[in-house]
């Protein structure tokens, strides 16, 4: 990356800046829009809603995760299209918006809040929101860091540190709500950048069947511990099963695969998205369903574009890092050993002169080298050396090397362990693969997905803090105000601290964890509060209440993921979980939604039944019915100034 | 079938373009539905929601 790159960048992140700016000065936000009495294009409303969807979580996190499991991953992308966008925008859309602007709710607790009538139900909401969602925000970031260290040759945390500020330079002046222009421009910058990812490289690898087939047949390349947990080749879905109580672990966990790709990945993001405090919201700033019926066929085209070529892109990357790659290069050393420490899971680092036998014995050869253009003083690359290298030695440097590996092993050097981190496949395959123009291209197109995205995402964690929590006890908006800004600036710090604590292959976790949770946690609820007058504000607490609870024992007790990398259940009880022996050990690896969820809904169901039903009268108004006068609503806690605090 | 031949990832190749299909398709055809008249209370919702984004400038 050259100067020019970086005045592009610049360049891009003023004319961002720019467009925000002018768009609070010239009625450009949405609810500006139907103010003035016109109607969001819909194509604006649309790629404004898909550029809040998808962040760098989905396009570096998932795509990689699809780059080491394979195209299974494209179920998500079918709930991606037929959930997020189809069910959302047709059946969930308008009520929501109807319902919203009659009880005057701005945020998804207070929605809830006032649906139930509940100050609880209200405050629960905006503690969940507030105490989980950085953990996203650190995906999204994390996301971009990554692109950053592989495109400028520069150290993870200093990534991370470039990252952040960039997006703090964003998020804190005046990004903080979506401008529909700025999101949009940021959309289209999107969609472009992964329309030329697909064709260039489905054409590198000689057309769409001749590249599937390519890769069908590396099957044999697959490493042996995803083999081990049922991986059965990139174009296949994993070996699907479900193991008996008590059998061996090396068998037990050939069905571990199948399962963490289902359970997590596609059913934990694919229906998380329709509890999504940020993107639940959306849906209130347009004018009619109309709107929304007119948003769907750019919605659904630009998610196949953007997490459909992301999960083919992933896995092809495989075909083209063992068949295509050819890196031009200066070598400086052929054989640079690195030792991956006594269990082989330490991260990376050189052996040194006077090193142990035993640690002589385990280091792992590297090859060291440098691009064209890179100084002398910066750190070297680093690639892993099998016999399946191949060099060729050229006059004055001009070498060059055939890796030949997969995209998972392309990714171990000095920075990782020898299991590789998924969240460098696709950075370095867009550095590798596509000409240097497309990676200015692709930073753009990442720093436009995680710019919008996490100027929602910080909205929703300050005002989830400041209106939805504190505003419900401090009835002065100079002291809530003060607090959401607060909040933004806390899950800022929280998100990178966070980033920089959590290891390597976190991207797709973290966010599969936070869209399970909010899943489990809202969606009866939410589904309950759109559909079914009855339900009282006991029985949707008791739900919010059970799904969560559910959720946050599985991720720290039972879950072998989670609960392995919290290590609060080996502190407590010395045990890495607390499954039972009794138990299938496949519930190890099901995501905690597949409990959770059913446990609150069926909770909603049974509480909702048993409970005094909702006082029909207030149900009626929040059905667009007029206000009782018996009946005192909950105030409209508010940042503004110049609005009423209770209705 | 394009190289795939594991019927569910197919399917899911398949559906995630088909899913795009219907998406495009009920656009088209419900392109005029759904036209609702502004109320008092959605204006009143907007003015509110713009003077939020003011306040957190």
């Amino acid at each position: 990356m050259n100067l020019l790159t970086i005045v592009i960048v610049i360049g891009y992140l003023l004319a961002t800046a720019y467009l925000g700016f002018r768009g609070y000065k010239q009625t450009k936000t949405a609810a500006d829009y139907m103010l003035a009495g016109r109607k969001a294009h819909p194509t604006i409303m649309a790629l404004s809603y898909g550029a809040t969807f998808i962040s760098t979580s989905a396009i570096v996190g998932f795509g990689g995760a699809a780059a080491n499991f394979g195209m299974g991953l494209l179920w998500l992308t079918v709930l991606n299209i037929f959930v997020g966008i189809f069910i959302a925008f047709v059946f969930l859309g308008g009520p929501t918006r109807r319902m919203g602007h009659h009880i005057d709710a701005h945020t998804f607790p207070e929605f809830l809040g006032k649906r139930f009538n509940s100050r609880l139900v209200h405050v629960s909401c905006g503690l969940i929101i507030f105490l989980f969602m950085p953990l996203y925000a650190m995906a999204v970031i994390k996301g971009g860091a990554e692109f950053i260290s592989t495109a400028f040759n520069v150290t993870p945390d200093v990534a991370l540190l470039i990252f952040a500020l960039i997006v703090a330079a964003y998020v804190i002046p005046g990004g903080l709500k979506g401008v529909m222009l700025t999101d949009a421009l940021q959309g289209g910058i999107m969609l472009v950048g992964m329309i030329v990812l697909v064709v260039t490289t489905y054409a590198m690898l000689g057309g769409v069947t001749e590249a599937h087939l390519t890769l069908a047949g590396m099957t044999e390349r697959v490493p042996a511990p995803l083999t081990a947990m049922g991986h059965q080749g990139w174009t296949s879905m994993p070996k699907f099963g479900w193991a008996a109580p008590g059998m061996a672990p090396a068998e037990a966990s050939q069905y571990n695969l199948w399962w963490i790709l289902v359970s997590t990945i596609v059913m934990g993001v694919g229906i998380g998205v329709l509890a999504q405090p940020q993107l639940i919201v959306r849906f209130m700033t347009v004018k009619s369903q109309q709107s929304l019926n007119r948003a769907v066929p750019v919605g659904g085209i630009f998610i196949l574009f953007m997490t459909g070529v992301a999960f083919v892109i992933g896995p092809l990357s495989n075909a083209y890092f063992h068949q295509k790659e050819v890196i031009e290069c200066r070598i400086l050393d052929e054989a640079v050993l690195m030792d991956p420490g006594a269990d082989g899971k330490a991260k990376l680092s050189i052996l040194e002169d006077g090193a142990s036998e035993e640690a002589k014995a385990r280091a792992k050869r590297f090859v060291a080298y440098r691009l064209p253009g890179e100084k002398d003083d910066q750190v070297p690359h680093y690639v892993l050396f099998t016999p399946a290298m191949k060099i060729e030695r050229g006059a004055e440097g001009a070498d060059k090397m055939r890796p030949g590996l997969i995209a998972i092993a392309r990714s171990v050097d000095n920075e990782t362990t020898m299991q590789g981190n998924v969240d460098r496949i696709i950075p370095n395959f867009v550095n590798s693969a596509m000409p240097k123009w497309f990676g200015v291209v692709f930073l753009l197109t990442l720093l436009s997905a995680a710019m919008s995205t996490l100027s929602s995402q910080f909205h929703t964690i300050g005002t989830a803090i400041g209106r939805d929590v504190v505003g419900q006890f401090v009835n002065k908006p100079e002291h809530t105000l003060f607090i959401t800004r607060l909040g933004v600036g806390a899950g800022l710090i929280i998100a990178i601290v966070l980033g920089k604590m959590v290891g390597d292959n976190i991207i797709a976790l973290a966010t599969a964890v936070f869209f399970g949770l909010c899943a489990s946690s809202f969606l009866p609820v939410f589904l309950a509060a759109l559909f079914w007058r009855r339900m009282s504000r006991n029985a949707a607490m008791a739900s919010i209440l059970a799904g969560f609870c559910t959720s946050a024992f599985w991720l720290v007790f039972i879950n072998a993921k989670t609960a392995g990398g919290l290590s609060i259940c080996k502190w407590l009880f010395g045990t890495p979980t607390l499954l039972p022996a009794s138990m299938s050990p496949t519930w190890a690896v099901v995501d905690p939604l597949f409990v959770a969820l059913p446990v609150a809904a069926v909770v909603a169901v049974i509480a909702g039944l048993l409970t005094k039903p909702m006082d029909p009268a207030y149900a009626d108004y929040c059905f667009g019915g007029e206000l009782p006068g018996t009946i005192k609503p909950l105030a409209t806690s508010t940042t503004n100034s110049g609005t009423p605090v209770t209705k | 079938m394009l190289g795939i031949h594991d019927k569910w990832v197919f399917l899911a190749y398949s559906l995630s373009i088909l899913s795009t299909v219907v998406c495009v398709v009920y656009g088209v055809f419900s392109w005029n539905k759904g036209d609702e008249p502004v109320k008092q209370e959605d204006v009143q919702w907007m003015k509110e929601e713009v003077e939020e984004v003011e306040d957190a400038l």
